[in-house]
C-alpha cells in the first residue's frame, strides 16, 4: 500500500459513527485527496448512545448530537450526500450507485453500513404506535408519545429495552418490560447481575417480566393492547421494540464480497477487493486477542476500527486488536464492561449485588478476561488494562474492596 | 465566543473559537483536534478525552465529581491538572482557556 494521491477519491457508504470517524482521521492524518460520505439519514454523522438516554429524554438537543456539524464538515472538506441510499458498487468500473441516479467514481470504497433494528414478526407489530430505536427519527417518533401517565411496553431486556425503561420511568409513565428469555441482558452477562438489573429497574416501579411469551399485538388501527402467550393482555400506548439489530451487508454482498455474520475484513479491515474496506456495525473482524471472529456492536469499534480503516488508507496500516467495551447508563446507575466474559471459569465479586455499586470480574486459567462494573468507575478503568494485559490475578486482592486494582498491575 | 488553545505534546498549538454551552471535548473534536477522541460522546465513561489543564486555569473549574476523579484515577498518566473534558462546560468565563493534550488516550 502506498500514500494515496491528492487525486484519489474516497466514497464512504454510511454516515454513521464509523463512517465518520473514517473520514475526519482521514483529514487529521492528512489526506488532501476528495471525501465523499454518503447516508441513508439526512443527518451529518452523529453519536448514536445518548439516543435511548439523554436524547430521548430531552436533557440532549440534536445539535448536541452532531460529532461534525455540517459547517465542520465543509471546512474539513467532507463532502456529505444525506438522505439517499448507495443501491449498487460496480467493482470493475469502481463506481458506486446511488438511489437518485447519481454515480460516483472512487479510488477506495468504504463500507461502514451499519445495522437495521430487528423488527417483531408478530401479528399486529406493523401497526403505527410499535417503534424501533436506532435513529434520531425513531426517537423523534418515540418521544412524541412518551407522555406522563401513558403506559408503554418495552419488548426486549437488552441495553435498549431496559435504557428505555429507566428513561419512561423518570417521565412518569408506566413501564412494562416483557423479556423472552428466563432474565434480562442475557446475551452480554451472567445471570447475577441481569439478577441486579432487575431488582433495580422492579424497586423504580417497572414491571418486568422474563420468559413470556407474546402472542400478538391487538388494536386498530394502533396497538391498545400486548396479548401474552399465557392469555393475559397488558394495556399499551404504544410498543418498543429492542431486540437487537441486523448488519447492513446486502450492498457487499450484491458486490460479490465474501459475507459471514457482517462483511469479511481481514486485520486491516479491507475486504478481498482491495480498493474496498469496512468498518463498524457491519463488519466481520478476525480479533487476535480472542483468536477468533468477531462482528461487535459499539461505538468504540466503530470509532477505532474507522480509525483503522483510515490508517491502511494511508498506506500505514495497523492491525485492529481491540478489547471490547459497553456500556449502558440506567437511573442513575452506570454500568462499564470490559471484554467478552463466554468462557470464564470464576466470577470474583467486589462489593454487594444487593446495592447500588459492584464489580463483577471474570477469570479464566486465572486471567483476568472481562469484568462488569456498576458505581466502580476506577475498577472498570484499571481492569480495563489488566483485561488488556491478560494478567495473572490472585482472586482474593480482587475480591478485596480496600486493594485499589491499580496495585495488580505487572510493574512497568 | 470563547477561544480555546489546545496543546499537543510538542507544543503545536490548536486555537479554537467556540459556542458557549458545550464541552472543552465537543470543542475539540468538532475542530478536528488531535488527540482528543471522545469515544464515550461526553458522559464520563471512556477518559479518552483526557487533558491537562493549564495551571492558571486549573483551579477556576468546578471541581470534578467523584465519577470524573474515579476515570481520571485510570486515565493514561493523570497528574494533578487532569482532567476529561467532556465535564468542563464552556462559558464566556472560561474564554482563554489552555488545554494540554497527552501523549495517548487509549
Amino acid at each position: 500500500m502506498s500514500e494515496p494521491a491528492a487525486t484519489q477519491t474516497i466514497v464512504i457508504v454510511g454516515a454513521g459513527q464509523a463512517g465518520g470517524e473514517t473520514a475526519s482521521e482521514l483529514r487529521k492524518q492528512g489526506f488532501t485527496g476528495r471525501i465523499v460520505l454518503v447516508g441513508d439519514e439526512t443527518h451529518v454523522p452523529y453519536r448514536r448512545p445518548p439516543l435511548s438516554k439523554a436524547y430521548l429524554s430531552g436533557t440532549a438537543t440534536e445539535e448536541s448530537l452532531y460529532i461534525l456539524p455540517p459547517a465542520g464538515m465543509e471546512k474539513a472538506r467532507i463532502e456529505f450526500i444525506g438522505g439517499v441510499r448507495a443501491e449498487r458498487i460496480d467493482r470493475a468500473a469502481r463506481q458506486l450507485h446511488l438511489s437518485d441516479g447519481r454515480v460516483l467514481d472512487y479510488d477506495k470504497l468504504v463500507l461502514a453500513t451499519g445495522g437495521r433494528a430487528r423488527v417483531l414478526s408478530l401479528p399486529g407489530a406493523d401497526r403505527p404506535n410499535v417503534f424501533p430505536l436506532r435513529s434520531i427519527a425513531d426517537v423523534q417518533a418515540l418521544r412524541a408519545h412518551c407522555l406522563q401517565g401513558k403506559s408503554a411496553v418495552i419488548v426486549g431486556g437488552g441495553f435498549i429495552g431496559l435504557e428505555v425503561a429507566a428513561v419512561a420511568t423518570k417521565l412518569g409513565m408506566k413501564v412494562t418490560v416483557l423479556e423472552g428469555l428466563p432474565r434480562v441482558l442475557a446475551r452480554v452477562t451472567v445471570p447475577e447481575v441481569s439478577a441486579f438489573f432487575e431488582r433495580i429497574h422492579r424497586e423504580a416501579g417497572v414491571d418486568l417480566r422474563t420468559g413470556v411469551q407474546i402472542a400478538a399485538f391487538e388494536g386498530e388501527p394502533a396497538v391498545t393492547h400486548v396479548l401474552l402467550g399465557d392469555g393475559s393482555r397488558i394495556a399499551a400506548d404504544f410498543i418498543l421494540a429492542g431486540i437487537g439489530q441486523l448488519p447492513n451487508v446486502e450492498l457487499a454482498q450484491q458486490a460479490g464480497l465474501a459475507v459471514d455474520n457482517g462483511i469479511v475484513v481481514d486485520e486491516y479491515s479491507r475486504t478481498a477487493d482491495p480498493d474496498i474496506y469496512a468498518a463498524g456495525d457491519c463488519a466481520n473482524h478476525p480479533n487476535e486477542f480472542y483468536g477468533c471472529r468477531l462482528r461487535l456492536e459499539s461505538v468504540q469499534n466503530a470509532m477505532e476500527q474507522g480509525r483503522v480503516v483510515a490508517s491502511a488508507l494511508l498506506g500505514k496500516p495497523q492491525v485492529y486488536n481491540v478489547v471490547p467495551w459497553f456500556w449502558s447508563d440506567q437511573y442513575d446507575l452506570k454500568l462499564q464492561m470490559v471484554g467478552l466474559s463466554a468462557g470464564f471459569d470464576r466470577m470474583v465479586v467486589r462489593g454487594d449485588f444487593n446495592s447500588r455499586a459492584f464489580a463483577a470480574f471474570y477469570l479464566k486459567e486465572g486471567r483476568l478476561i472481562a469484568a462488569d462494573t456498576v458505581g466502580r468507575p476506577q475498577d472498570f478503568m484499571f481492569a480495563k488494562k489488566l483485561v488488556a494485559m491478560r494478567a495473572v490475578v490472585d482472586p482474593q486482592l480482587l475480591a478485596d474492596e480496600a486493594v485499589s486494582l491499580k496495585t495488580l498491575l505487572p510493574a512497568a | 465566543m470563547p477561544t480555546l488553545t489546545f496543546l499537543e505534546p510538542d507544543g503545536k498549538a490548536h486555537v479554537v473559537e467556540t459556542p458557549a454551552g458545550v464541552s472543552v471535548m465537543e470543542a475539540a473534536t468538532r475542530n478536528m483536534v488531535p488527540g482528543i477522541i471522545g469515544e464515550c460522546g461526553g458522559c464520563c465513561t471512556c477518559a479518552t478525552c483526557h487533558v491537562y489543564i493549564d495551571q492558571t486555569w486549573y483551579g477556576r473549574l468546578e471541581s470534578a465529581d467523584e465519577m470524573e476523579q474515579g476515570m481520571l484515577e485510570g486515565a493514561i498518566e493523570p497528574g494533578p491538572l487532569s482532567r476529561l473534558c467532556c465535564q468542563i462546560k464552556i462559558t464566556d468565563e472560561l474564554d482563554g482557556l489552555i488545554a494540554r493534550i497527552p501523549a495517548g488516550q487509549l
